[in-house]
């Protein structure tokens, strides 16, 4: 099962439209949370999904899901290395008004490198990107990443809070 | 010798305990980024503040487990929604009165911003870690706060004092 996720704050009509024009020629089940398309917005036809889940709920799928599909977020990035996820992400754009600047872009291209971390710079690549991960399957053993951040930061903010 | 040595940690230990910490961020991002710095506060009294009710459970979790945590959510503000900037920066401003907290922390965005600049000025600690998201320039409310955070840190060594451009925040690691 593919989960795919776009946050709470912003729908992101590109990434769904490009899962659901994949979703209509591969017999894949996707579960989606879409966020709020809005009336002028797209909505999925050829997945299950809800605008909002409830956190028991997403909880489920996620654990399910052998890959995440998502926005370029630190959120979403972060919590796949910590759960061993695969994670497939499309940065929100800054021109389509898809966020407020490019940062999505520079957090992609500086965790493409991770295991696990695949990144779509355009939403034509989606399709293909779907495609090939599902044959490559879950066999990659991915190891979670500490459920904190670097004991160097964390001492040092100690020492700052203790001095 | 013993007994005394093993006093003395009892009372650094309750030192530890009377310090208070409030830890800021906007929902998402910056506040799973602001979880994962929670061992450096662990024996503090600490109160967490974010934009969204939907984080209560995990600190509610917390507090079952007989932790000192308090939970505070504030109103969501975007950059252009001046109204609800001026509430956000109220709803901080009492919970800093009521919290009153030794040591305050951010990972941004504007309720970090606001948390930061009123928490100097009631004469508090400050520390602010930018967002590993902004990995080409500082974000916008982690440049401001230059004059107001203590311990001023970025994730991204090239956008550090010890870069290229030789000013700027510490760099000390990063979150993941």
């Amino acid at each position: 099962m593919i989960f795919l996720t776009v946050g709470t704050e912003l729908p992101f009509d590109r990434l769904v439209r490009a899962v659901d024009s994949w979703c209509a020629d591969n017999d894949v089940q996707v579960i989606g949370q879409i966020g709020d398309p809005g009336p002028g917005g797209f909505y999925p036809r050829h997945f299950q999904y809800e605008k909002f889940l409830s956190s028991e709920q997403y909880n489920e799928y996620y654990d399910r899901a052998e890959l995440i599909v998502a926005h370029a977020g630190m959120g979403a990035i972060i919590t796949a290395l910590v759960n061993a996820k695969s994670i497939l992400v499309l940065p929100r754009l800054h021109r389509l008004r898809e966020h407020r600047n490019d940062h999505q872009l520079a957090t992609a291209r500086r965790f493409a490198d991770r295991a696990g971390v695949y990144v779509a710079y355009d939403e034509e690549e989606i399709g293909p990107m779907l495609t090939s991960l599902c044959q490559k399957g879950g066999r990659k053993q991915l190891k979670g990443a500490s459920e904190f951040a670097d004991e160097r930061l964390i001492g040092v903010i100690r020492e700052f809070i203790f001095s | 010798m013993g007994k005394t040595a093993g006093m003395d940690y009892a009372v650094k230990n309750e030192v530890r305990y009377r310090k208070t910490v409030l830890a800021v961020a906007s929902g998402g991002g910056h506040w799973v980024q602001l979880r994962r710095l929670r061992p450096a506060w662990r024996e503090c009294h600490v109160y967490y503040v974010t934009t969204t009710e939907s984080r209560r459970p995990e600190i509610e979790d917390e507090q079952r487990e007989g932790r000192r945590v308090g939970f505070y959510s504030v109103v969501e503000a975007s950059r252009w929604d001046k109204v609800k900037l001026i509430l956000q920066s109220l709803q901080i401003a009492s919970i800093l009165l009521r919290v009153r907290p030794d040591v305050v922390i951010s990972t941004g965005a504007a309720p970090g911003f606001f948390a930061l600049r009123l928490a100097k000025w009631m004469g508090r600690r400050t520390v602010w870690v930018d967002s590993i998201a902004n990995a080409e320039e500082l974000s916008l409310s982690g440049a401001r706060v230059e004059n107001c955070a203590d311990l001023w840190l970025t994730q991204w060594k090239h956008l550090s004092c010890s870069g290229d451009q030789g000013k700027g925040p510490e760099y000390k690691g990063t979150v993941i």
